[in-house]
């Protein structure tokens, strides 16, 4: 048994299950409602597959307009409505109940338009994160938030998680490079915030939009920017004999001015699981960072230049700088590789907290002796700029209780997160997954106060309820929800 | 006079705010005061200063964080941080010139109105760098979100909701941002005589190039020719480098000339703080659009309005300034009405002002969101009432 509850589905609304999907149907005459078991089963759960659950049913509308009259019948008949991207949240954030009906953004998949002298390009939320840096390469230009999903995952599921990457760095994340939206509101009315300039009189409903995890509306379309790609780039290999000192590294190279696109961190585990696996020729040490620094070829030398003075004043055991397209690849083979690797040796947990990167060797140290307290191994493999841990614990699926364990492991290395200063979560989102570790982050009074701005667009607490939000904190406003 | 309440620390604020509650009173939030003419004349019992709520709570150059109590002035900040070569990147403007008004711009007010400058076509908003917040809502409780580490999506984005609101959600007591290195060396590229059409033309370009501009404006009259600015900021080398770059993507036989030094501060400092356009006696606004629409627009303005007026933002930005008469406010709402984007009115005599929505009229559905999300944080209608009137943020009024 796992240790995450989803509240008993709605009876009364199982009971109108035929009434429900007839409504759909008549809501969408020319797109089909999914309701067979053999079909709505595909659905029952997201990345965080150790929980699953099957909808009452599936619908995957085309535009705006038909969200719009699946959200009004929702709406009127009381019916929880879980929005799902591509289903690769790690945290359960498209994770359905048997109550509910999941609004899949499969067929939202249209490229609307790239305007390329004004920097943007307007999409249906449906489309791939790459497929937005694909539309706009030929012409030079790049959609700057690159989570490691980024092949499968969906805008959608972007803007519900804020979903960052390994270049935030230099670019931010989602919310950073996102200009507009249209949105259609629990109530099925649609409106749009921001557009094709910048910033907005009022309030920032976009950016309160962004990372709330389908709790607000679901975004229909999106007008992202879009940057001019840089003239090249080129990483630097350092690794050394004390984590402790790959952190001072770190900080190092930040207070000296340059403000590299990426650094990450990988700890002995993943060093040599990663180098196994894709053979890519890291050096034996305690901990590695990869530091990639942008612009032309002389640019690069100079930053890659001061980097390696900075890092040969701690007496690296390894400095790897690289000179060419080969020797890059070569750099950042084992990186890139790092979830896949891990997941040959074992089943695996990925956290994301956040912590202040003036705090990093510590929590390295306190993570390493609370592997110990549980008996449980963990690999650390992060974005080290930006503080945003991606600690893996490795367990067992098939063994009994093993995944309570590491769920148990994680909830206090998010806790030890949340101690040093930082949060239970930078990129993957909140979810199922660290929805009663809230509390930990925020008083009830601070909840409160997020709680009540959902009141705001969703009253009746039918978007993706019981996420995000404890559920006993949360557990009255989803009872007084209508259920004619 | 309006009581003048000054308190120093979190919980006295809290108080305050439970007073204003308890004896249905309601607050004007102030602390530099260099901004009050931003948004409608704000009608309150009291005025709450957080001019003593001030200094740096938490300083990390190597984590690239600031913390400061929302009173601390701009200057502290910008001194702190430039001794360890940082700064905040988004550049606020500072409304000193266009309003005459005296005191020391705070962080807390820089929030409030999400106040930005030249450098947010590059580095974002004031909104994108700030991280963290606490402040008291409308039941005098302290409300926490954000922190203050750069990625976290913990929980809904209060921060963002927080930037741009004007106090009108809750008072601020502390304020959390991501800081970033200040360059080695900064210089501009001024092509002189481009036609408006040929600058936003020039500008896109240079905003497309992987040459990294961080101030792109084009003042049309500059001394009896057009100046296009384009602003690049690094390492030596690598200014050099990229002024080539853009000179030759750019330039074909135009004047061309290199800024640098402390004529080169000035030159954006009058840009951002918009120091050509205070004649009290005029209107300003300012009109953020896409940056394509600003060639037809700046000529509808200069039609009907025969406004002054720049662009920063490489053209997404227009300041416009002409005669204090409610047919020109009028005319600029009109124009607006075809095209995307928003303006506001900066500068107005009352008359005007309490004829004409200040901000941009929102459609109806957001308007309805935004006055909710209001009623929910301040239920009592305690902070500064009337500033957003004319967004029907007071319930219509």
């Amino acid at each position: 048994m796992s240790t995450i509850i989803m509240p008993e589905p709605d009876l009364a609304i199982l009971d109108r299950r035929d009434e429900i999907i007839a409504a759909l149907e008549r809501a969408l005459p020319e797109n089909n409602v999914i309701s067979e078991l053999a079909e709505t089963i595909a659905y029952e759960c997201d990345g965080l597959s150790a929980y699953r659950c099957p909808p009452l049913a599936v619908v995957l509308p085309r535009n705006t307009q038909e969200v719009a009259a699946i959200m009004r019948t929702c709406y009127e008949l009381g019916v929880p409505v879980v929005p799902r991207g591509a289903g690769t949240s790690l945290a359960g954030g498209a994770l359905p109940t048997a109550d509910s009906i999941i609004l899949g953004t499969a067929r939202l998949n249209q490229h609307l338009d790239i305007d390329i002298p004004n920097r943007f390009i307007r999409v249906q939320t449906g489309v791939t994160n790459l497929s937005v840096t694909g539309a706009v390469e030929d012409q030079n230009f790049f959609y700057a938030p690159d989570p490691s999903s980024q092949l499968a995952c969906a805008i959608a599921g972007n803007i519900a998680m804020n979903s960052g990457g390994a270049h935030c760095l230099k670019y931010g994340v989602t919310t950073n490079n996102l200009m507009g939206v249209t949105l259609v509101q629990a109530d099925g009315e649609i409106i749009t915030l921001g557009g094709e300039h910048l910033d907005t009189d009022g309030y920032d409903l976009l950016g309160l939009i962004c990372g709330s995890e389908g709790q607000l509306g679901i975004v229909t379309e999106a007008v992202l920017r879009i940057l001019p790609k840089p003239e090249g780039a080129r990483p630097i290999l350092i690794g050394f004999d004390e984590p402790e000192t790959a952190g001072q590294c770190v900080a190092d190279i930040i207070k000296s001015g340059i403000l590299p696109v990426a650094i990450e961190y990988m700890d002995r585990l993943i060093i040599q699981v990663t180098d196994k696996f894709s053979g890519a020729g890291y050096p034996d040490v305690e901990a590695l960072l990869i530091v990639e620094v942008e612009g032309s070829e002389a640019e690069i030398d100079q930053q890659l230049e001061k980097i390696s003075a900075i890092a040969n004043k701690l007496n690296p055991a390894a400095l790897r700088q690289s000179h060419s397209e080969e020797e890059s690849a070569m750099i950042w083979k084992g990186r890139k590789s790092a979830f896949g690797a891990v997941g040959q040796l074992n089943d695996y947990m990925c956290l994301d907290g956040t912590v202040p990167v003036s705090k990093l060797s510590d929590v390295l140290k306190a993570i390493g002796e609370l592997s110990k307290k549980h008996d449980m191994q963990v690999g650390n493999v992060f974005h080290a700029g930006d503080g945003n841990m991606h600690p893996l614990i490795l367990y067992d699926a098939n063994k009994l209780g093993d995944l309570e364990r590491a769920e148990a492991f994680g909830a206090d290395i998010l806790r030890l997160c949340v101690e040093v200063g930082g949060c239970l979560t930078g990129e993957h989102g909140v979810g199922i997954e660290k929805r009663d570790l809230m509390g930990v982050q925020y008083t009830g009074t601070d909840l409160e106060a997020q709680m009540s701005v959902k009141d705001c667009f969703d009253p009746n607490w039918l978007l993706n309820p019981a996420k995000v939000f404890p559920l006993a904190l949360s557990a009255a406003r989803r009872n007084r929800a209508v259920r004619p | 006079m309006t009581e003048i309440l000054s308190p120093d620390n979190e919980q006295a604020v809290s108080q305050i705010i439970l007073d204003c509650k308890a004896n249905n009173q309601s607050v004007k939030i102030t602390s530099g005061g260099t901004r009050s003419g931003l948004g409608g004349t704000v009608q309150a019992t009291k005025t709450l200063s957080l001019k003593s709520l001030s200094g740096i709570t938490l300083y990390e150059p190597a984590a690239l964080t600031l913390v400061a109590k929302s009173g601390t002035t701009y200057k502290e900040i910008q001194t702190t941080l430039a001794a360890e070569g940082q700064r905040l990147a988004f550049e606020p403007m500072d409304h000193r010139s266009i309003y005459t008004s005296q005191g020391e711009p705070t962080i807390g007010g820089i929030v409030a109105g999400n106040i930005s400058g030249s450098r947010r076509i590059q580095s974002g908003a004031c909104r994108d760098a700030f991280i963290g917040v606490r402040y008291i809502c409308g039941h005098g409780e302290v409300v926490k979100n954000g922190g203050r580490v750069m990625k976290n999506v913990t929980g809904l984005d209060l921060v963002k909701l927080m930037a741009g609101s004007y106090g009108t959600l809750g008072v601020m007591t502390e304020v959390s941002f991501k800081v970033l290195p200040a360059p080695e060396r900064q210089a501009t590229l001024l092509i002189a005589g481009l036609s408006v059409e040929q600058a936003v033309n020039a500008m896109s370009k240079a905003l497309g190039s992987p040459f990294e501009v961080t101030g792109v404006a084009h003042l049309p009259n500059n001394q009896d020719t057009s100046h296009t600015l384009l602003r690049v900021e690094g390492f030596d080398s690598q200014v050099t480098y990229r002024l080539d770059k853009l000179r030759a993507l750019l330039v074909t036989n135009q004047d061309v000339k290199i800024i640098e030094g402390s004529k080169h501060e000035d030159l954006w400092q009058t840009i951002r703080n918009v120091d050509i356009y205070n004649d009290q006696a005029k209107q300003l606004w300012r009109i953020s659009v896409k940056p394509s629409d600003a060639v037809i627009i700046a000529q509808q303005l200069r039609e009907k309005t025969n406004a002054d007026l720049y662009f920063d933002w490489g053209g997404g930005l227009i300041w416009a300034q002409m005669d204090d008469q409610l047919t020109n406010a009028q005319s600029v709402r009109q124009i607006m009405t075809g095209f995307g984007g928003f303006a506001t009115l900066v500068r107005a005599s009352a008359t005007t002002k309490s004829k004409i929505s200040v901000f941009q009229p929102q459609a109806s559905g957001v308007a309805k969101l935004s006055a909710l999300i209001r009623q929910k944080s301040d239920p009592s209608g305690i902070f500064n009432p009337n500033l957003l009137t004319s967004m029907n943020l007071n319930g219509g009024g």
